[in-house]
């Protein structure tokens, strides 16, 4: 983590739809590196503020910029530079592992033969040399996870945004997945990620608890706790939580 | 463009992996063309006809008797007087009548030439020119009897009037019909799926985040459709050609042009579906349900249109393909060139800019 770049800066971000505030005023600085863990609960806007940063949702105020590009003037130039894993699983099912990393590879305009080199590379550190041709819907859901990020990771974006990439998966390969992120953070690569496991959240460099729009509390695990007198992370989120106007959606 | 390229392969990939997808796409058109070609051209026995035999001479009877024999016809009566032939026909069930003029014998003896005039119901037109080809055929064998028995030429001229429908709407005319179904139909279909599709696994967004440029996303969606379709209209076309004997009068490469076009305002709607629905199933239902109907009610082929009430009427210019079946037939069977068709031409380009215009603003909302 280098605490002397800031690849994402946000003041005031806010979404409305019509009357209800989904994000409000939210302001805060990802460091290059970091892995950043965005928690809250159903409803509370963590997918809101995501999609603003990525692109896919334009703000109703406020400012924000990815890797030094503003999000609502270069969204061309921030789209080259982030990698996104969605919720939904976000390979094709149809294809195989190699041609889905040949699309990608494709899409962010990397040539073959890099893509050749690289992705050979890849699949010798997944372990997956016997399932290079397989189609990717075989495969066990924990390995499409693997997958999943490795390739949204391809073409070295500076900001990976993870949209709660574990759902459904069991803990040993939950943890072979944090392997990866810790592995892409040491490259230089940002991780911003939500997720609902607290386990996860240990895991992160620093967190930001979201309820009802606002971002109730921004800092380390560590000192979370200390600053909540919790045990746990769980105790800290059902702390924060609490006061929770709106339910789940 | 190399972004490009590794979309449409991708693309190709989906719809070659996809067996269902893949029978559907080419099974469906030569299902139907074959369906159509054969339900509207089979031949047809026992039908029942009414014979008016103002002669009642030798030869009259002759030929009487030999439409009696003929496993196509039954003769169901004798009218007194030809006048009586409407009312025969409004009952229903007598698909022709045959009358034999007065002194038909002594014409054919004396004059060498005599006259039978066949009337057919030609409300189901091709039944009706089925069954005068039939009629005609008898009389023209027992034309050739006589004239190697009597060695001398003699001709029995038949006159052929189709009642209710005289110009035979919709005899050969199905092929480009069926042409213009199958064309819209699938690539509606295969379109607002596969971006559908898209959205339900929710790789759209992953799409959406990367690089590529929303309207690219598109265009590379519609592009293997488009080839797709080509190859599905030169399989019709052959077979159309080739298997239901239907002729192609005028310029092939103005068929192929005219039918790239309404692809592409098929692929448009399809387009337009995919962005105003969220699942597979949705897209699907509103796809067959929102073509099927309107395109085999008011194409033309089936029915014609000039019999349809005015607001049906007004309705049925909305529909694509009523335009393309206009075009297509003008080639096929009359062998116009663009100069008789430039304006139905004009009218599917401007539905295809408006829905194209439509569909990609409405794309670009659903980003926002």
């Amino acid at each position: 983590m280098d605490l002397n770049e800031k690849v994402i800066t946000t003041h005031k971000l806010t979404k409305r739809f019509g009357d209800f505030v989904a994000t409000n005023e939210i302001t805060f600085d990802v460091y290059k590196g970091e892995i950043f863990g965005f928690l809250g609960a159903n409803g509370a806007g963590k997918t809101t503020a995501m999609r603003m940063l990525c692109g896919l949702s334009t703000p109703s105020s406020g400012e924000a910029s990815i890797a030094g590009y503003d999000i609502y003037k270069e969204t061309e130039k921030v789209k080259a530079h982030i990698g996104y894993m969605s919720q939904k699983f976000s390979l094709y099912e149809d294809l195989t592992v190699m041609e889905n990393i040949r699309l990608f590879g494709g899409i962010y305009g990397m040539s073959n033969a890099y893509i050749k080199s690289k992705s050979e590379a890849l699949i010798q550190q997944l372990g997956m040399e016997k399932e290079v041709k397989k189609l990717v819907g075989s495969l066990p859901l924990g390995w499409k996870q693997k997958l999943a990020f490795s390739v949204a990771v391809f073409h070295e974006p500076k900001i990976v945004f993870l949209d709660e990439p574990t759902g459904g998966v069991d803990p040993i390969t939950r943890r072979q997945f944090w392997d990866l992120i810790y592995e892409a953070a040491d490259r230089g690569i940002t991780i911003f990620v939500t997720t609902h496991y607290m386990d996860e959240a240990e895991y992160c460099n620093r967190i930001s608890m979201m309820v009802d729009g606002y971002i109730k509390a921004l800092d380390s695990p560590t000192r979370l706790k200390q600053q909540y007198s919790a045990e746990t992370m769980d105790e800290v989120f059902f702390e924060l939580a609490r006061g929770a106007q709106r339910k789940g959606d | 463009m190399k972004q490009f390229l590794a979309f449409i392969r991708k693309e190709f990939y989906h719809v070659f992996r996809d067996s269902k997808t893949l029978l559907m796409l080419f099974g469906l058109p030569i299902v139907l063309i074959i369906l159509f070609g054969f339900a509207l051209t089979n031949e047809i026995k026992n039908s029942k006809i009414m014979v008016c035999d103002l002669a009642k001479d030798e030869a009259s009877k002759a030929l009487i008797d030999k439409l009696e024999a003929n496993k196509n016809f039954q003769v169901a009566g004798l009218l007194a007087n030809p006048n009586q032939a409407e009312a025969a026909f409004r009952k229903g069930d007598i698909k022709l009548v045959i009358i034999f003029p007065e002194n038909f014998n002594e014409d054919l003896l004396h004059l060498k030439q005599a006259q039978v005039q066949i009337q057919a119901d030609a409300s189901d037109p091709n039944t009706a020119n089925t069954l005068t080809n039939y009629a005609t055929n008898i009389i023209r064998n027992y034309q050739q009897d006589l004239v190697l028995n009597n060695q001398a030429p003699l001709r029995i001229e038949t006159s052929v009037r189709m009642i209710y429908n005289p110009e035979l709407k919709g005899t050969t005319n199905f092929v480009p019909g069926v042409i213009a179904l199958v064309l819209l139909l699938i690539c509606v279909l295969m379109t607002s799926v596969s971006i559908v599709r898209e959205k339900e696994k929710g790789t759209m967004e992953v799409l959406l985040v990367s690089p590529l440029n929303p309207i690219m996303v598109i265009i590379a969606k519609a592009v293997p459709y488009l080839m797709l379709s080509l190859i599905n209209l030169t399989v019709v076309i052959l077979l159309s050609i080739f298997l239901l004997k239907m002729p192609i009068n005028g310029s092939i490469f103005l068929l192929f042009f005219e039918s790239t076009l309404l692809i592409i305002t098929a692929l448009s709607l399809g387009l337009l579906i995919s962005n105003s629905t969220d699942s597979q199933q949705q897209a699907m239902l509103l796809s067959l349900m929102g073509m099927l109907i309107p395109v085999m009610l008011f194409t033309g082929f089936l029915f014609p249109l000039e019999n349809m009430p005015l607001p049906l009427q007004v309705i049925s210019n909305l529909v694509p393909s009523k335009w393309y079946y206009i075009i297509a037939k003008a080639i096929m069977i009359k062998g116009l060139g663009i100069t008789a068709i430039w304006k139905e031409t004009l009218i599917l380009i401007g539905m295809t800019l408006v829905l194209l215009t439509i569909s990609i603003r409405k794309f670009k909302i659903r980003l926002a």
